[in-house]
């Protein structure tokens, strides 16, 4: 029994047919535990008042940010090495979802900056990064939505899903350089993550583990959605052969 | 292969405006800043880099779907898919004929439109060298991104929006190049961060773009 | 019910507002496109069995 078995879209539709309730199950309890303790039962934070609270949805959309396009580019490894179709449609499936948890990491960065630096938008290296990844979905997806033949789609979202990668990588370090060279010292700080109390870091992790089953979750269902869209296109093929 | 360099280019000069286009475009977008901004020249030589370097790589964006676009319509990109040279090699030459045409008169003509911005006088030789640089990452990039969109109808658009991003550190290397010349701080850094884009882009995108390519005419 | 926010109520509740609208939203039209592909595909495939 091996893990390129659940490459078989036949295979894939049972196995995540069977997990899908379950982990939609661990979804909503994991979200609904992290997010209402984060938001009835954490006391404010000195500096930050009740504005602490935001990081219950800040930290892990930013994450999941970040890792929706690491699996997307596993993803479209496996597709161009092993040439399975499910994992070029599960790349094609991460990608919104990844979209929207940008958005979301950008959209709460900015109502929390608003209050704590007096500013929604700063061209901070963090938040600039996120811009940047946000155009890389975009172009991504509609990179995907462009291209006819499936095959080639996969094909070429692949290698820019690469390229894209190391260009996502090298702004981010560029983008460092470049604001630091106008002001020196970063006049704000997003370190609290790092000696982050134990009162904040339990219910942080609960909603980490509620966004990531969220984004496995949404990457099943998408994905089964192009398998049998796929499906239906081979289908009305066929019936025009005939 | 020098060859086909040169057959792109007498094509971009035949065809008209190979050379002319994207500076006129570039000249257009640099006397438009001061209307918008206003015309005090502290605030422009502050913005001067920043325009600059934009400015150039919207010119350089303007002309990059000919890249490839002209010779799929009439099926030479086949021809020299299955000729004996590389596709690699077609593609690094495409991408330096691009660059002749485009990032080598915007290079030669930026100095006069640093004027009209009234640029630093100390930032001139900062501005000529990272342009020079920079350029050819800006033309390889571009035509990594032309293979991209190379068979499809409307990807003028599309190129634009998956180029850009990938426009984004020779831009801020390229910009801050110039604004540390104009300031008087040191260059090197960043002039080597550019340099080190470009050398990589030139080493190792004809291997995507050609691997684009394949795929798109298969 | 809702937790003493002081001044910055506004912030959070936004925050949380507008981020659980975008994570429905994406979870509906997930669900929402998935349910149209599957009734389609039904569909379809029920129109080949008619056939053979």
């Amino acid at each position: 029994m091996s893990l390129w078995e659940y490459a078989n879209p036949t295979r894939f539709m049972r196995t995540s047919g069977v997990l899908l309730p379950w982990l939609w199950g661990l979804t909503g309890l994991s979200l609904v535990v992290g997010l209402v303790w984060g938001f009835f039962l954490t006391p404010e934070a000195e500096n930050f008042g009740s504005t602490v609270k935001i990081i219950y949805v800040h930290v892990p959309s930013a994450l999941m940010a970040i890792n929706a396009w690491l699996m997307m580019l596993v993803a479209s490894l496996i597709w161009l090495v092993r040439r399975h179709h499910v994992s070029a449609l599960a790349a094609r499936a991460a990608a919104p979802i990844g979209l929207t948890m940008t958005l979301i990491a950008l959209v709460t960065g900015a109502i929390w900056g608003e209050p704590m630096w007096g500013t929604y938008w700063a061209w901070d290296p963090r938040l600039t990064s996120f811009l940047i990844l946000f155009l890389f979905y975009l172009g991504y997806m509609a990179l995907w939505e462009a291209i006819e033949n499936p095959d080639a789609a996969a094909d070429l979202t692949s290698v820019l899903c690469m390229v894209g990668s190391v260009f996502a990588l090298l702004s981010r370090y560029a983008v460092n350089f470049w604001n630091q060279g106008l002001h020196q010292g970063a006049t704000m700080s997003l370190d609290k993550e790092e000696n982050i109390a134990n009162v904040y870091w339990l219910p942080l992790v609960i909603t980490m583990v509620g966004f990531g089953l969220l984004f496995v979750t949404l990457v099943l269902v998408r994905t089964r959605t192009e398998i049998r869209a796929r499906r239906i296109k081979a289908l009305i093929a066929r019936e025009r052969m005939v | 292969m020098i060859a086909l360099l040169l057959r792109d280019l007498t094509l971009a000069i035949r065809a008209g405006g190979g050379f002319g286009l994207a500076l006129t475009f570039f000249l257009i977008v640099v006397v438009l800043v001061p209307f918008g901004v206003g015309p005090d020249s502290t605030i422009l030589s502050a913005i001067a880099p920043g325009i600059l370097w934009v400015g150039a790589l919207l010119a350089c964006l303007l002309s990059l779907d000919r890249i490839f676009a002209l010779d799929h319509e009439d099926g030479s990109l086949d021809l020299l898919a299955t000729a004996p040279i590389p596709l690699e090699g077609v593609v690094a030459m495409k991408a330096a004929a691009h660059w002749v045409t485009t990032g080598l008169p915007l290079t030669l003509a930026a100095p006069g439109l640093g004027m009209l911005l009234s640029l630093e006088p100390a930032a001139f030789r900062w501005l000529v060298l990272s342009l020079a640089l920079g350029t050819p990452a800006l033309s390889m990039i571009g035509a990594f991104g032309a293979a991209l969109t190379v068979g499809l109808k409307r990807g003028g658009l599309l190129l634009s929006l998956l180029v850009l991003p990938l426009y984004v550190p020779t831009l801020i290397f390229g910009a801050e190049t110039v604004a540390r010349g104009a300031d008087g701080m040191a260059t090197a850094t960043p002039l080597m961060m550019l340099a080190a884009i470009t050398l990589a882009a030139v080493a190792l995108l004809p291997f995507a773009a050609a691997a684009a390519i394949r795929i798109n005419l298969r | 019910m809702i937790p003493e926010l002081g001044k910055y109520a506004g912030a959070v509740l936004s925050s949380y507002g507008l981020s659980l609208a975008l994570m429905a939203g994406l979870v509906i039209l997930s669900l929402w496109r998935g349910a149209r592909v599957r009734r389609q595909l039904a569909e379809i495939e029920a129109r080949g069995k008619k056939h053979d």
